[in-house]
């Protein structure tokens, strides 16, 4: 398969020579990241009041003449195929358009899974409701239309059909000893192996050698996944989705409906919740081939059901984590494998080794990934796929060892600090992880923290306190194509096809826009949503602040360039070179020269036009070709465990991040403590229940799917370091993923120093502790 | 869900009139009956909406305290009297679900909501209490918040009511009536164990509707506790819950207990064992540990939740001494 790491190596190499200088290794940084303007302050969310007022229209919301709505029905075996299908009730219920299952389905080309292409946005390659078989339990076997919701949810209850069965993976130890390697994972080498670490530990002075579990999770969005689809007189197809990748599903879909991409257009301007999970799945792919059969608009709004069925989420893992420590706390090993659940039809290893290529210095290393091949709906990347898990695994054996060792756990962090990535030999961009403990240690009061377990207790309750290292790299992804519009009015509007789930995306665009181009926040808008704008890059990998800031920058390049082709002799810029050039108070002006400065406003109207737009690509990210550009944080953690019923709140927390510069301090704490909230119910409360008789999830629904509720999370404070990388656009990194990292293990390790008690598989339930306690 | 037909009871013999037809059911606040619509557990061809009938709270000469129906869960866990007279009720009330659901929810609903089983939920799964004779997908399944008392091999499933504990322990009676007339039941009898048909759950004939609860005076109730345990701070049910009212004599002594279990069985589990055991005994962790081990003597464990015996004892444990200390 070409991954996306081959593809985007070629295009690397032809594109180095293209490059600005900026982007390369060595080059000049971001002029705007030691600057202090828009970017740094806490801009309220430009989306906020159309949201609160309920004004801003989700995919489920938009309207449509002549709609129709459709019920799904899932199958309740996992591997098999139809033997028998009764429709004719169904068929016949009051208000039902269409029936559409496998054998009237649209012939239709199965998706591009994701990481077949770089385009590519399938969440799994088997083809949609094409033939009898059945792949896993919930897999959609028939789709209802009908004039409302209700109908078509109660003709959905008059499908009969009857299985013939085969023999399914559905259990994690039996797959898992049959666990293969995959060819890469997210394109990096499933193995790495520095030296003989597995002689290392074996010689090692003090070792820690432990096996972690981290159970399924599901996706659980405020909004469930939706979409409204029709297709217009002229054979063009428009779908309003909830997604997180616009583009690609334009393109995923040309080729599984034959279509060219201009003929899609995908709109999504709001999306309830993304974290991973709004991808390309079976319901919009039916939506639309139900939509082409009756020759009606379509809205498919999943059950909250329909969310656990039809959509993966985080991946079982079994990890190990061995350490090789020497008398001074240096590791001379470090070991960290493991197996993934999978489907054989998709591609998300859940790469929970990656924090060990890049966390700690070690004089071996030994990493390897396999995954095992479970019938399943395909899991998918769930806020830090891996990174989350990964840690959990990597932090809470870190904490092992340097309980067996008698160090404080920060300290022995400090002394397996690297100076340069541990598995590239790459220099770091920027890492100040020491700096984070520092600073969290102290407002948290960590020097309060007895190393004995159980030293504190208050009535029934032991308390105690963990830490750990949160990280997740820096992305940025090629292919975004900013165009800024300026009108004679000293107006800028930017356009791109970008994703706006609630993390602030358009907001610090504004302000990034409004600080390059010298204009206040109320001269610029940011227009996203829409592949009729040009290509965006996909909302993953906490990278669309960089990757849309790279493309704006560039096409403010091409912005400065055609104004000044614009001024007149007349003009005080006149004779100037864009080098020259600064923007500043709504204008440009001379970087040195006071008084050599023209508004927009005025060169606009001088030239006589009513606006001037200029479109450019972003460069590629060439940075992270010969940098290791990381995030990374400190969490603390304070428990509290009930001795007498072993429940655990968490009564305090703390994050400690440094994550470049701050773009804006109040979307990103929200980030910041959605991420660890999330993580409280990695750690305590959520588990998917997929019950290995039958591959089939049993808690499909919020009211046994335990997300952490409001008393379960405490006051969240979140600090940073606020220094800029100077490899980074804007000197910043993308931080939606970070918070939940290292979670897991925090209160895990705080688990431990309150009752003294290791729980090595998540989520640490009561049940776990009672014996301890 | 399956169509149905509505109809707004204006009294009692209207409501039970409609009540009777086969295929008939009342509706309170419908936070448990509409979603297992939805699911199609539940398929009902008339819904007899009763949320207008008593919505009263009375209180009596002879120190009871009469609770209609169709009053809903918060303002039964919000009246004075309820507060001053059985705080353990409130508690139990206030513990359960969440701020809206309480708002929705009655107290007749609320004592004949079904099971929260994984598996009585999905119609895809085998369960004796939707298909009789179908077998149970929960006995070797997820069972982790399935019963450890009274169960049987036909059922595992446990009562999901944390008001219902309350009652119990408090010895609430409950009014009943349809077209043929009208009794009265002690709480602790209203609910089955499944023994071999868990499709009957309550000891109500056909058309019965519950018209009010009643509460017995019982002035030791003012010591009254509810403690539950649970997987998440607020909003999910009962793992093992325990509702107790104490009442210690000058001398140390328990002069009178009740006692009951919650998440532990199919029913709302009085523990009778434990009180007698209690009775007369001093008020101590030992004689406590050891009432709790009388009751729990014949508890079986599932595959997972063998970890609510030594819960249950626990908590059994500390809700007693909590409630001696206060005494003391
Ligand atoms: C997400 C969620 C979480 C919950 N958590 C908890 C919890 O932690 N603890 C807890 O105790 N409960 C919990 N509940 C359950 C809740 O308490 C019940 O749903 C509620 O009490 C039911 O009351 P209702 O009036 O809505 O009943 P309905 O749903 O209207 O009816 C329930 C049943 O009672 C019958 N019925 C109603 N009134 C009468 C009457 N007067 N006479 C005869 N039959 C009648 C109906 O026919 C139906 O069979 C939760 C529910 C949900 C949805
Ligand atoms: S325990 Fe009872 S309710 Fe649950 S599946 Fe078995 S029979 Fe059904």
């Amino acid at each position: 398969m070409t991954t996306i790491r081959d593809a985007a190596q070629k295009i690397m190499q032809t594109a180095i020579g293209l490059a600005p200088e900026r982007w390369l290794p060595g080059g000049t940084p971001d002029p705007l990241i030691g600057r202090h303007g828009a970017i740094g302050s806490s801009v309220p969310r430009v989306d906020g009041p159309r949201k609160v007022k309920g004004e801003a229209p989700f995919a489920a919301e938009v309207p449509a003449r002549n709609m129709t709505y459709a019920a799904l029905v899932y199958s309740t075996i996992a591997r098999g195929h139809i033997a028998t299908l009764e429709t004719d009730a169904a068929q016949a219920a009051p208000g039902v358009v269409l029936v559409m299952t496998y054998r009237n389905a649209p012939r239709m080309a199965p998706p591009a899974v994701f990481m077949s292409d770089p385009r590519a946005a399938g969440a799994s390659s088997l083809p949609v409701m094409q033939d009898d078989a059945i792949h896993w339990n919930g897999e959609p076997i028939a789709v209802i239309l009908a004039e409302t919701q209700e109908q078509a949810d109660h003709a959905a209850t008059l499908v009969r059909v009857t299985y013939t069965e085969e023999a399914a993976s559905t259990s994690f130890e039996y797959a898992a000893a049959h666990a293969h390697r995959p060819d890469n994972v997210l394109g990096e080498p499933a193995v790495i192996e520095i030296g003989n670490a597995e002689a290392a530990l074996a010689e090692a002075a003090h070792k820690i050698d432990r096996t972690y579990h981290t159970p399924r999770y599901s996706h659980a969005a405020i909004e469930p996944h939706a979409a409204t689809v029709w297709w217009e007189a002229d054979g063009q197809l428009i779908v309003h989705d909830a997604t997180q990748m616009l583009n690609g599903t334009r393109w995923t879909l040309a080729g599984i409906f034959g279509l060219k991409e201009e003929q899609i257009r995908i709109l999504s301007p709001f999306v309830g919740g993304g974290f991973g999970g709004k991808a390309l799945w079976n319901h919009q792919i039916l939506a639309i081939a139900a939509s082409r059969l009756s020759g009606r608009p379509v809205r498919v709004a999943l059950s909250r059901e329909g969310v656990f069925r039809v959509s993966g989420g985080r991946t079982t893992t079994r990890q190990r984590v061995a350490l090789g420590a020497r008398a001074d706390g240096t590791l001379s090993a470090l070991i960290h494998t493991g197996i993934a659940a999978m489907t054989a039809y998709n591609n998300c290893p859940e790469q929970f080794s990656f924090p060990a290529r890049h966390l700690y210095a070690a004089g071996s290393f030994k990493l390897e990934q396999k995954v095992a091949d479970i019938d399943m709906v395909a899991n998918t990347f769930m806020r830090a796929p891996g990174e989350s898990v990964g840690t959990f695994a990597l932090e809470s054996a870190i904490d092992e060892l340097a309980d067996d060792m008698g160090l404080d756990p920060i300290e022995l962090r400090r002394r397996i600090e690297p100076a340069k990535d541990p598995t590239s030999d790459h220099p770091f961009s920027s890492r100040h992880l020491l700096d984070a403990y520092a600073r969290g240690a102290e407002r948290f009061g960590w020097s309060a923290r007895s190393p004995t377990p159980r030293a504190r207790r208050e009535g029934e309750w032991l308390i105690g306190m963990g830490v750990a290292t949160a990280t997740y790299p820096y992305y940025r992804m090629p292919g975004g194509t900013a165009r800024i519009t300026l009108t004679r009015a000293g107006h800028a509007c930017v356009a791109m096809a970008s994703h706006e789930m609630g993390m602030g995306t358009a907001t610090v665009q504004v302000q990034a826009t409004a600080d390059r181009l010298g204009l206040p926040l109320t001269h610029v808008t940011f227009a996203y949503g829409d592949t009729a704008l040009p290509p965006g890059t996909i909302a993953g990998g906490s990278s669309q602040t960089a990757s849309i800031a790279a493309a704006v920058t560039a096409a403010g390049e091409k912005l400065v360039s055609a104004l000044l082709k614009l001024v007149g002799n007349a003009s005080p810029l006149a004779g100037l070179k864009a080098g020259d050039i600064v923007a500043r108070d709504g204008g440009l002006g001379h970087r040195a020269l006071a008084d050599r400065f023209e508004s927009y406003v005025s060169i606009l109207s001088r030239a006589n036009r009513d606006q001037v737009s200029a479109e450019a690509e972003a460069p590629m990210p060439l940075e992270v070709q010969k940098y290791a550009m990381h995030s990374y944080g400190a969490q603390f953690c304070e428990v509290r465990v009930n001795a007498v019923t072993g429940e655990t709140r968490v009564s305090r927390f703390l994050g400690a991040f440094d994550t470049g510069r701050i773009v804006n301090p109040r979307t990103a704490a929200s980030q910041f403590r959605g991420g660890i909230i999330m993580g409280l119910g990695l750690a305590l409360t959520e588990e998917t229940l997929f019950d290995e008789r039958t591959g089939r999830i049993m808690n499909a629904s919020l009211a046994e799917y335990h997300v952490p509720v409001h008393l379960d999370v405490p006051e969240i404070d979140v600090i940073w370091t606020d220094t800029p990388d100077p490899r980074a656009p804007l000197g910043a990194h993308g931080i939606g993923e970070i918070g939940i990292t290292g979670v897991g293990a925090a209160v895990a390790n705080a688990v431990y120093n309150a009752t003294g008690r290791r729980i090595r598989d998540l989520p640490i339930t009561l049940d776990k502790l009672l014996g301890s306690t | 869900m399956t169509p149905f037909s509505y109809a707004r009871a204006g009294d009692t013999t209207a409501a039970t009139h409609l009540g009777v037809a086969a295929g008939a059911k009342y509706l309170g606040g419908g936070t448990n009956l509409v979603d297992l619509m939805r699911e199609t557990i539940e398929r009902p061809d008339t819904l007899v909406d009763v949320t207008g009938l008593s919505r009263t709270i009375e209180e009596r000469g002879d120190g009871s305290l009469m609770i209609g129906a169709a009053v809903r869960n918060t303002a039964v866990a919000e009246h004075r009297a309820v507060r001053e007279r059985y705080p353990v009720l409130a508690r139990a009330i206030l513990a359960g679900a969440s701020g809206q659901i309480r708002n929705m929810a009655t107290v007749g609903g609320n004592i004949l909501q079904r099971t929260r089983c994984l598996y009585f939920y999905d119609d895809a799964a085998r369960c004796n209490k939707r298909t009789p004779g179908a077998g149970c997908d929960a006995i070797d399944g997820f069972n982790r918040a399935h019963a450890i008392l009274g169960a049987s091999p036909t059922c595992v499933a446990t009562h999901p009511s944390d008001m219902c504990v309350a009652l119990a322990a408090l010895g609430a009676v409950v009014h009943l009536e349809n077209a043929t007339g009208a009794r009265t039941m002690p709480l602790v009898d209203l609910h089955r164990l499944p023994a071999g048909r868990p499709e009957v759950e309550t000891l109500l004939e056909p058309g019965e509707l519950i018209t009010a609860i009643e509460l017995p005076q019982l002035p030791c109730a003012v010591r009254s506790t509810y403690r539950k345990v649970r997987d998440r701070a607020s909003y999910s049910f009962a793992l093992v819950s325990v509702a107790a009212v104490l009442d210690r004599s000058d001398d140390g002594m328990v002069r009178d207990v009740r006692l009951a279990l919650g998440g532990v069985a199919h029913k709302p589990w009085r523990a009778f064992t434990a009180e007698a055991a209690l009775r007369g005994r001093p008020t101590n962790e030992a004689c406590f540990r050891a009432a709790a081990e009388a009751e729990l003597a014949d508890a079986a464990p599932l595959r997972d939740n063998g970890f609510k015996i030594e819960l249950t004892r626990r908590t059994i444990v500390a809700v007693l001494n909590e409630l001696a200390g206060e005494a003391a």
